[in-house]
């Protein structure tokens, strides 16, 4: 499919919807409405939208505020001002309350470009699934935001939703199932899977293509919900391929590579290689070609299946 | 409950609040002695609260954002009747229910988690935000500390606070003059507090933060005050009530011996029989 949407673009149009049906739902941004896309259900609802100006330690206290009195907020800003600014309000105020927050940050991961490493959030996801009463979800594309969106707010309880500025390709269709706590299986294939979320996603699809070309059937396992993991399916796919792989728009440190290599690690260790930041920030730069210089392609992919099946 | 009732109330949580730092062999003595006339007037005249009902949609919330005083807080809650009152003598105690700072999980009557300075007020605002959507006419408390004032989000508390004019918020500052290093002034000062508060668009009362009558009437004020919150800057001594804790630094986080508490709590007991 060649039609592409940014994560943050489905999340502002679901969250109109969302707000049409429960009225429960309120949104908090941080000065960055028009960015995060929350300025349509500001819009919308301007009752039910509360501009926290350039404070992001008070917008998640707020939320947690209008959480402990029955509201469901999604508070917004980009992905690190959320988990890093505001960590210990996350921390104090909702996570260890459990209380009904959605923390749906953009701007997420290296792609968000010419802002460079400051805006950058590389190590969000780590944070986030630190927190025990956490969810984390990473959306692949516009319909999976969209579904991940409802989900949250179905679930009651904290809710941390990573999404992206760049325009990425549209995977799934309406019928596509997102649920809390699964995974999955976007591609079958038994010489290795690749899982991933977000952005490399279609990466890895893209790299699974190229290499049925040359007679290498991999799976690609898509991992939205980082927490919960779905363990059964990553165990059961690794035992069927023998060997894993895992593409992230993250550092490689404490996020999706980790959470998988923790689960092999204690279940069915297999013969794996983590794609991602290497322990680095970004730069400055047009996205595709800061995930070129920092090894988030399709090829890379390619390479690290080829390479780990040697080990096989 | 009569002004002299509430005296008392004040009196009998001081009680609490000593007898359970003992047992808990830690915690913080000194601001919670500096808040208990502020918690009696709420608890016991002001907030319309159904200890039966802790959930109750309409009752008043209260947020202790100063968390380190919640044997005050706990105190009131176990003499209003939230739950049994010997829960207070496992206060910090593995697998009971009294944590050392608030936990609204698993105490009834704890509106608000709180522990960590500068977070409570803006929870407050978030309660009483929802309170304006839903239409309701609760009103939302918060108590905060002096030393939390160094804390940044406080003041985008109270920025937002005015910014989305919340009269249906009061604070009160429990302004004690002391915190863990010394005094607020020496760690790092916060002064002219009044005119800060002022200056950030609130409506701003001073008080004794001991003189039930001046605190209920304080309180009274607030609640008519229209279109933006108000705070109280409540004069307090930290340790109050207990000769050997007034004033002193080293009251903070400290619990008495068995002998210091039977100490504090004769002249608990004296005060008291002079309340009449």
């Amino acid at each position: 499919m060649a039609e592409k949407q940014a994560t943050r673009d489905a999340y502002g149009k679901a969250l109109v919807a969302l707000g049409a049906e429960n009225t429960e739902i309120v949104v908090l941004d941080a000065d960055l409405s028009k960015s995060t896309k929350t300025a349509d259900f500001a819009k919308n609802y301007p009752d039910r939208f509360f501009n926290m100006g350039i404070a992001e330690q008070n917008m998640i206290g707020t939320a947690a505020g209008l959480a402990a009195a029955g509201k469901i907020p999604f508070a917004s800003t980009f992905a690190v001002f959320a988990t890093g600014r505001a960590f210990e309000q996350i921390r104090n105020s909702i996570a260890y309350p459990k209380l009904n927050v959605k923390i749906a940050a953009t701007h997420a991961g290296i792609t968000v470009g010419e802002d460079g490493a400051t805006h950058q959030a590389i190590e969000d996801v780590a944070i986030m699934r630190a927190l025990p009463n956490m969810t984390v979800l990473v959306p692949a594309d516009g319909e999976e935001t969209r579904q991940a969106v409802y989900a949250a707010a179905k679930h009651h309880g904290p809710v941390y939703i990573r999404m992206g500025r760049l325009d990425v390709p549209l995977l799934f269709a309406k019928d596509y199932r997102f649920e809390i706590g699964k995974a999955n299986i976007v591609r079958e294939g038994k010489d290795a899977a690749i899982i991933a979320n977000g952005i490399m996603v279609s990466k890895a699809l893209e790299a699974a293509a190229e290499l049925s070309s040359s007679g290498i059937e991999v799976s690609v396992v898509n991992v939205a919900s980082v927490k919960p993991l779905d363990q059964e399916t990553i165990i059961r796919v690794a035992a069927e391929c023998g060997a894993v792989i895992t593409a992230e728009e993250h550092t490689i440190i404490g996020g999706l590579g980790s959470a998988v290599a923790e689960v092999l690690g204690e279940n069915r260790p297999t013969p794996m290689l983590r794609i991602g930041l290497k322990d680095s920030f970004g730069e400055s730069g047009r996205p595709l070609e800061l995930l070129e210089k920092y090894g988030l392609t399709k090829d890379e992919i390619v390479k690290a299946v080829r390479a780990v099946m040697e080990r096989k | 409950m009569t002004t002299t009732e509430i005296k008392h109330m004040a009196n009998v949580i001081r009680q609490d609040i000593i007898k359970m730092l003992v047992p808990a062999k830690s915690g913080h003595p000194g601001g919670s002695l500096s808040a208990a006339d502020i918690v009696a007037a709420l608890y016991f005249k002001v907030m319309r609260v159904k200890p039966e009902d802790p959930q109750w949609p309409e009752r008043d919330r209260f947020v202790l954002s100063k968390g380190h005083a919640a044997p005050v807080l706990y105190a009131a809650l176990a003499e209003k009747g939230y739950f049994p009152k010997d829960e207070l003598w496992g206060l910090r105690q593995t697998g009971r229910m009294l944590q050392g700072h608030p936990d609204m999980k698993n105490t009834p009557g704890v509106d608000m988690t709180t522990g960590s300075l500068g977070q409570g007020l803006s929870a407050a605002n978030g309660m009483a935000l929802a309170g304006n959507l839903d239409h309701k006419d609760y009103r939302v408390y918060v108590v905060l500390g002096d030393g939390e004032m160094a804390e940044g989000q406080v003041w985008e508390a109270a920025m937002a606070a005015a910014h989305y004019k919340l009269d249906n918020l009061t604070a009160i500052l429990d302004f004690n003059g002391l915190q863990i290093d010394g005094t607020t002034d020496s760690v790092m000062s916060s002064a002219p507090l009044p005119e800060k508060w002022k200056a950030f668009g609130w409506h701003v009362l001073e008080v004794d933060g001991h003189d039930i009558e001046g605190l209920l009437q304080s309180l009274a004020e607030a609640q008519a005050v229209k279109g933006k919150p108000t705070i109280l800057i409540a004069r307090t001594v930290k340790g109050k009530g207990v000769s050997f804790m007034e004033n002193q630094v080293g009251w903070h986080g400290n619990a008495p011996s068995t002998e210091q508490a039977e100490q504090a709590i004769r002249e608990l007991e004296e005060e008291a029989a002079n309340l009449g």
